[in-house]
């Protein structure tokens, strides 16, 4: 083990190195751009042997990957916003034909406006697509998710394939001191790649076919049952990591300060550093609050929250993301488990951080408060227009 | 070239049967002709198009080789992935090899082929031309030629079928620098079949533009598909070519075209023109031998 000062993205290359892809497919886009340019020195430098593929799009990027993965062979992409929409359909192809591809995606906003800050509208406009989503909170989970995201990805339960989603710029490019394991240890972790889902001259195989109205619901019902088993793998994944590396991050869902929470926020991604903070000021002052950091989107903890929000009152979720016309998409999810277990608790919905407007410690403090006085359902923070009620 | 394969020289091993392409499809014949050239290590890639739809139905597949289904788009990416993954895990006597359509060659996929080409990446990508979209039902694509009735380029009184020319892919391709991109044809297997071996041991990115027709897309009886193939070179709308070392060279030099009329109006996609029509492809057809001769190796071999 070495410690290093890494933005996100370094640390998320530390992971991918550490993981031994052997095939690797890149393209630049902003703050994506870093991860892959720290991949081609390693590779520069034979610290990383991979073959490194300068691929001409991104929708390139992950049918080559998709090519490779059909071969047997680890891969790794990484993309973010438009990129990340461009290659929308090798994203279902990838998951369709349960392909443990694991890519990395920095969240940016998406055009139009063009912008290039971080919000997570380009992920969770995609979370259909049949891939598992991770959100991470600092350097450190970035670079170990990478390891995770493999082992997860390539369980044989679970063959379907992960996307780690890091807060553009406010993670991407933020350094940090990150605790990078040595080569043995990740070897120790994380086993060679090995699948029958793949194509062999010993035994050729058919693959990536069409399936009619017989029998395509059955492979869809397959798809859908790995990603619920893949709960099981990532916490146990979780476990293993924890006792060869000394950390662990709880699996689906993080709680923090929950014991007799009456008010909880549910964070996604890296402002829940912040939101920590302000949860441990309200608690010096008395008041019930607790945060839940939801880490996996897909699949969904549904019973990690209907077991965390039991006996509260209320709740928040605060979202970089906006689906036009309704709600944020994560308190939509959200809601979907209160209703189904019968929980009897308001709940409301915080919209900021769009386009990368900043998320104030002073915000924060004030959805809480929102949360205990109560008022309208879907609230966006920081809005420079006034909005009729 | 040295041992040329042949009728009695080729493989009785099929590697694409049981399929469920129409009788008379051009595109079927490349393909199986192609697969048997390669043999049991050729590790094909199909993007969505008549072949892949004729071929991959669960729990019916029709490959003994290899194969993948690859997005529309895809072909050249994926094959991309799969030499480069092939490779990372150690199989050795493999050829990742394409089987795409003139829509996703010429069209959807010509971003992703020229990218591969670029790379120079070890996979050979044959391009079975029917000129146009097929399995969709006869809509135009880059390389329907000038006057072709489609469904999406109907000839009626004020326009008479495609108004632009077929997308000259083959000089597109070569304009790369590509190590080897050939010309062929199903209406001469004999040079398609060699062109396919001589493709395979070449390293680097190699080409092959085969011109397959499909009877239903063309309006010809099904019995005809290879006759009308070997129509066309004779009337000087196709050329069987090769371009290497950055030298194009004619395999065929014919010293007097057959009649364009004749072919043309073979073709129920042609049947609408009129003899103004008929003289513009003729012109074109002309000027491009034109610039061929000039500029061409060619040999002195008569049609
Ligand atoms: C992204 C995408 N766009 C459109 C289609 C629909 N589509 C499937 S096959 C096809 C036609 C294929 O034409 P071509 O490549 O010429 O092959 P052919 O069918 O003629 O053999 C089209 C348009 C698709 N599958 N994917
Ligand atoms: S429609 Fe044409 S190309 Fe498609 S299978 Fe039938 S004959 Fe072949
Ligand atoms: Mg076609």
């Amino acid at each position: 083990m070495t410690k290093a000062f890494l933005s996100g993205n370094e640390a998320f290359a530390e992971g991918v190195r550490l993981a031994r892809p052997q095939v690797i497919s890149i393209y630049p886009i902003t703050p994506q751009t870093t991860v892959v340019e720290r991949l081609s020195e390693m590779v520069e430098n034979s610290s990383l042997k991979s073959e490194l593929i300068h691929v001409e799009s991104e929708h390139s990027a992950l049918s080559c990957a998709i090519g490779a993965s059909a071969m047997g062979a680890r891969t790794f992409t990484a993309t973010s916003s438009q990129g990340l929409l461009y290659m929308a359909e090798c994203l279902h192809y990838a998951s369709g034909g349960r392909f443990p591809i694991v890519m990395m995606n920095a969240n940016r906003s998406t055009a139009l406006p063009w912008n290039i800050y971080g919000d997570q509208r380009d992920s969770l406009s995609q979370l259909d697509c049949g891939w598992i989503q991770v959100y991470v909170e600092d350097a450190q989970e970035s670079l170990d998710m990478a390891l995770q995201g493999y082992h997860i990805a390539e369980s044989p339960l679970v063959s379907t394939p992960v996307m780690v989603n890091l807060d553009g710029f406010v993670l991407t490019h933020t350094y940090e001191t990150v605790e990078i394991p040595n080569q043995t240890d990740a070897d120790r972790f994380l086993p060679p790649f090995q699948t029958k889902n793949k194509m062999s001259l010993d035994n050729p195989k058919n693959l990536a076919f069409s399936v009619g109205p017989d029998n395509n619901m059955e492979f869809k019902y397959l798809q859908h049952k790995a990603m619920l088993d893949s709960k099981r793998i990532i916490e146990e994944t979780d476990k293993k990591f924890a006792e060869i590396f000394g950390r662990g991050y709880g699996g689906l869902t993080q709680g923090y300060r929950l014991e007799d929470a009456d008010y909880i926020l549910i964070t996604l991604g890296s402002i829940t550093g912040l939101c920590r903070e302000v949860v441990d000021e309200l608690r010096q002052n008395g008041e019930m609050v607790g945060l839940l950091k939801i880490r996996f989107l897909r699949p969904f903890p549904d019973e990690d929250l209907a077991a965390a929000l039991g006996s509260v009152k209320a709740i928040g979720v605060l979202e970089k993301d906006i689906s036009f016309g309704y709600e944020g998409t994560v308190y939509t999810n959200v809601n979907s488990v209160i209703a189904k277990n019968g929980l009897r608790l308001e709940t409301y919905n915080f919209i900021a951080g769009l386009g990368g407007r900043d998320i104030s410690r002073e915000n924060i403090r004030a959805m809480f408060r929102h949360l205990q006085t109560g008022g309208q359902h879907v609230n966006f923070i920081g809005l420079g227009v006034s909005i009729d009620e | 070239m040295s041992k040329q394969i042949t009728a009695k020289t080729i493989t009785d091993s099929e590697f694409f049967y049981g399929h469920k392409a129409c009788a008379g499809c051009g595109g079927s014949l490349a393909v199986r002709i192609a697969l048997k050239v390669l043999g049991e290590g050729a590790i094909s890639v199909l993007p969505a198009g008549c072949m892949s739809a004729v071929g991959f139905n669960y729990p019916h597949l029709c490959f003994s080789n290899n194969s993948i289904i690859s997005t529309f788009a895809g072909t050249a990416s994926m094959l991309t992935g799969v030499e480069a993954g092939a490779r990372a895990v150690g199989i050795k006597n493999f050829k990742a090899v394409g089987l795409a359509g003139d829509g996703g060659t010429a069209d959807i996929g010509i971003q992703a082929l020229s990218g591969a080409i670029d790379r120079n990446d070890d996979i050979l990508y044959i391009c079975y031309d029917n000129e146009a979209y097929m399995n969709t039902g006869i809509q135009k694509s880059g390389l329907t030629p000038f006057g072709a009735k489609t469904t999406t380029t109907p000839s009626g009184e004020n326009i008479h079928g495609n108004i632009r020319p077929k997308k000259n892919l083959f000089e597109i391709v070569a304009a790369h620098n590509i190590p080897y991109a050939a010309t062929a044809s199903i209406g001469d297997l004999k040079d398609f079949m060699n062109k396919i071996e001589k493709a395979s041991k070449i390293k680097g990115t190699t080409y092959i533009h085969v011109v397959a027709p499909c009877p239903i897309g063309w309006g010809i009886p099904v019995n005809e598909t290879i006759e009308i193939s070997r129509k066309m070179i004779d009337c000087g709308l196709w050329y069987l070519a090769e371009y290497e070392n950055g030298q194009f060279k004619l395999n065929r030099t014919p010293r007097k075209f057959s009649s364009i009329k004749d072919y043309l109006l073979s073709q129920g996609r042609f049947k609408h023109l009129e003899d103004a029509d008929i003289k513009i492809l003729a012109a074109q057809r002309d000027a491009k031998w034109t610039t061929i001769r000039k500029n061409w190796n060619t040999t002195e071999e008569e049609l």
